[in-house]
């Protein structure tokens, strides 16, 4: 690595970490081909790469908890073998995983205290966790019980456990994707600290924006191996998008593609006062009415919660209706089977892609007939018909281009980007007259996001309407012909694409009447 | 005063409530490291056997005699305890189906009765565990009968009712052992021994179930009958439920059901007119509406269920 030898005066640099050769299988993946991998003492390091890259892999490897089936990992220039996450803390390595590894129902000092060696007191634990967040500027509350605190507390509980542990190495999963933007930036603080201290980090994301902000040097991983190792003061973030997905990336769909013609005149879906209740009984949705014409994309923005998940539901069934109308091509629906949707030619792309939409453990040829299946081709009176399921399965994952190494693996194997393009195969496939996409584009990589953008654009140029939920304000521009705000669910105001600014858009999803175009909408309906 | 009704109940529901208590304390152990074995009657009735047949042909001073069939109990059920600990742990079979097998193996028609066929046990046992008269209390006043006039199981599990609760929430092993039970992920990440961990508590309470069997065998019936614990092993897992995973509040239960145990005896002796089925059947009348109650996801969340119980832990998991 050019990196190594680059301070001549100190001799020759031994980097912290170094991975060399690692390649790791699970049944039917590959997840870490060959790997080297880097990192210096005092330096934030990003590992860089879509989702299903291997970074989480690598990570889990150098954690010690998995182990890699070749390659090897020196640490400060020694050759290592950790065979549990155990050897791992004793050679300094701490790692904050996506999902966090903390015991909801104790106390933060009992987590931080857990596994260490000697007696345990509870006082103590305690007076060492509120020292140990003073020194690093991570206030927490020692006695409060995890489940009380909020994500971004429960990373501080987490770090501060690798740094009770005097971690010199210290590993970050995607440590972003749960905090709102003012907590990274406090957190990125705390990394910078960190690292001028003398110590590793390594962090995880698929950001290009905050692997620009907060790393020193950045490794890029691309189909299970990696790809470039570049310094950040030397890099733009085109270039990493580049590495990251071996192309040039359209960041814009707007630049680059017709749009599609609305016909006015014709519309696929309409609600009228619809209403119904959230999962505890409450009302959620108080009377939303809308209408998807032909070839619109009618974007629906909103803070979480607002009704956006009730509204999907309740227009596709799967969630029952307390008031108002669904109107499909014109006709009332009675809304109390998800089927009568599904025959009427609507399509959910629900929220939870893996558990909703899709059987997470089925096969991929499965998944993809679950809306069909009941009739010709692919089913003969009582009887499956296993070769056109498997055919219809093969056509659909080359003409969507999922990466699976087979129609027969489960869905739950692959990769958010995959489990989605598996999802909208169906859906699309099904030749649908309006689509209701909640957060498509949620937790993907930037090449799955370009996709299912670019999928939406041409169902809407195929005539189809498309619904689109999302809370992504950038999105909802790019793609919409109009945009409606939900507050408190309730339609708070409708603007149309060429009227609309981030501004105005903040303003109505926060429950102010916007000024301009979209104040004398602001009330029920919109129709 | 002593033969008040009441007292008398109270007493005797300390004396059947024993063997519940060991048998439920175990199973908090166990449950405690995610692990449910539902095999604590199996291994109640293979300590149960075990204790009886060292009881009649071991020789030597009483007291000598007691503590080998006690060891025996807890090893013969130890080993039933070993075969779930394997099949859950190491390959990570579905516990609800190894626990029902093990009771069955090991249970009223299985290994237990066959055992004690081939040692023939009849006679009742030689050696049992008498009830003690402590610092010479048992005549004082209310108190007398119900503290102090106890066999020895029962101090014994007085002791471990407090070193337990000690251990679970005073200890490192303790915070570590519920983290196992609560998330293995985190534990593991932690550095400490899943594996281990679970099966060193699943033997733990295999031994308690051991004693609790023992406690059948040399004092509650104390002759070799198959089949003689009739059901308390279900009892213990409920009481689990019931004391909230809790040593302590399992305690409170196990005196409440023996209390239930207790009243057909003491009532027909004093010639109450309830059938004695009726009676009979009451403890597990009541068990039953606890597991009903208790069997759903969301009540045992509520109750404290280790959220782990029941779920196979496997490091590379994806």
């Amino acid at each position: 690595m050019a990196g190594v030898t680059r301070d001549e005066t100190a001799g020759i640099l031994i980097p912290a970490v170094s991975m060399r050769g690692i390649t790791k299988r699970f049944p039917g993946v590959v997840a870490n081909d060959s790997v080297d991998f880097e990192v210096r003492a005092g330096e934030v390091h990003a590992l860089l790469g879509e989702n299903g890259a291997g970074k989480s892999t690598l990570s889990n490897i150098l954690a010690g908890i998995y182990r890699p089936d070749e390659g090897q990992l020196f640490l400060n220039g020694k050759l290592v073998e950790l065979n549990s996450p155990r050897s791992a803390i004793e050679h300094g390595i701490g790692m904050v995983h996506q999902h966090f590894r903390l015991v909801q129902t104790f106390s933060v000092a009992e987590n931080v205290a857990l596994g260490l060696p000697g007696r345990f007191s509870k006082r103590e634990a305690e007076d060492r966790v509120a020292a140990l967040g003073e020194r690093f500027g991570l206030p927490v509350d020692p006695r409060a019980l995890i489940w009380q605190l909020s994500v971004g507390e429960q990373q501080r509980v987490e770090i501060l456990k690798s740094l009770e542990r005097e971690a010199r190495v210290l590993i970050l999963d995607e440590p972003t994707a749960v905090l709102t933007p003012p907590e990274a930036e406090v957190l990125f603080e705390t990394l910078r600290t960190m690292a001028a201290e003398g110590r590793s980090v390594i962090f995880i994301s698929h950001k290009l924006d905050e692997v620009m902000a907060v790393s020193d040097r950045v490794t890029v991983l691309r189909d299970a191996t990696d790809v470039g190792v570049v310094e950040v003061s030397e890099t733009t973030p085109r270039e990493l998008a580049r590495l990251m997905v071996g192309r040039d990336v359209v960041f814009n769909a707007e630049d680059t593609l017709n749009r599609a013609t609305v016909d006015w005149e014709r519309v696929v879906l309409q609600t009228v006062d619809l209403r119904a209740n959230d999962d505890r009984g409450n009302p959620a949705l108080n009377g939303v009415s809308l209408e998807l014409h032909a070839g619109e994309i009618l974007g629906v923005c909103g803070v979480s919660g607002n009704g956006q998940r009730e509204l999907a539901e309740a227009i596709c069934a799967s969630r029952g209706r307390t008031g108002g109308q669904v109107l499909v091509d014109g006709e009332t629906t009675i809304g109390k089977d998800p089927r009568e949707m599904i025959r009427r030619r609507v399509s959910h792309i629900p929220e939870d892609r893996l558990h909703t939409g899709l059987a997470a453990s089925v096969s991929i040829e499965d998944n993809l007939v679950l809306k069909a299946y009941r009739a010709h081709p692919f089913s003969l009176g009582p009887l499956l018909r296993r070769r056109s399921i498997r055919s219809n399965a093969i056509q659909l994952v080359e003409q969507f281009g999922v990466k699976a190494p087979g129609t027969s693996t489960s869905t739950r194997l692959l990769s958010g980007g995959n489990v989605q393009k598996v999802l909208l195969a169906r859906e699309f496939s099904s030749d649908p007259v309006a689509v209701v996409a909640a957060s498509p584009t949620r937790g993907l990589d930037v090449g799955s996001i370009e996709t299912v953008r670019h999928l939406l654009l041409e169902a809407a140029r195929r005539g189809v309407g498309v619904l689109l939920i999302t809370e992504d304000l950038e999105e909802a521009l790019a793609l919409s012909d109009r945009i409606l705000v939900m507050y408190e669910g309730r339609v708070a105001g409708e603007v149309s694409r060429d009227e609309a600014d981030l501004t105005e858009l903040g303003l109505l999803m926060g429950g102010r009447s916007a000024v301009g175009s979209g104040a004398q909408q602001t009330g029920g309906s919109e129709s | 005063m002593n033969s008040n009704l009441f007292i008398v109940i109270a007493a005797s529901a300390v004396f059947y409530g024993t063997p519940l208590l060991f048998a439920a304390m175990g199973e908090v152990l166990t449950e405690r490291s995610g692990v449910l074995n539902l095999g604590v009657e199996g291994m109640m009735l293979l300590g149960a056997v075990a204790a009886s047949y060292i009881s009649n042909t071991a020789s030597g001073p009483g007291w000598l005699v007691l503590v080998l069939c006690l060891l025996g109990a807890m090893g013969a059920a130890a080993c039933g305890a070993l075969i779930h600990a394997f099949a859950v742990i190491t390959l990570r079979v579905n516990q609800t189906v190894s626990g029902l097998a093990l009771t069955i193996l090991a249970g009223g028609a299985g290994l237990s009765s066959y055992l004690a066929n081939i040692w023939e046990l009849k006679d009742p046992a030689t050696h049992q565990f008498g009830k003690l008269d402590v610092f010479g209390l048992k005549d004082l006043p209310i108190l007398g009968p119900v503290i102090f006039h106890q066999t020895m199981l029962t101090y014994l599990s007085w002791v471990l009712v407090v070193a337990s609760t000690w251990y679970l929430f005073r200890t490192r092993a303790g915070l570590g052992l519920r983290a196992v039970g609560e998330s293995p992920q985190t534990a593991d990440s932690m550095g400490i021994n899943v594996v281990r961990t679970r099966y060193t508590h699943t033997l733990v309470g295999g031994m308690f179930a051991g004693i609790a069997g023992a406690a059948y065998s040399l004092t509650i019936v104390p002759t070799w009958v198959d089949g003689m614990t009739s059901g308390a092993g279900w009892i213990a897992i409920a009481l689990v439920i019931f004391g909230f995973w809790r040593p302590d509040l399992t305690m409170v239960g196990a005196y409440l059901f023996g209390a239930l145990q207790g009243l057909a005896p003491t009532l027909q002796a004093r010639g109450v007119d309830i059938p004695s089925a009726v009676l009979k059947s009451l403890p597990y009348l009541v068990t039953v509406v606890v597991l009903v109650i208790m069997s759903s996801g969301s009540a045992k969340r509520r109750l404290g269920a280790p959220a782990a119980l029941g779920i196979p832990y496997e490091r590379e998991e994806r």
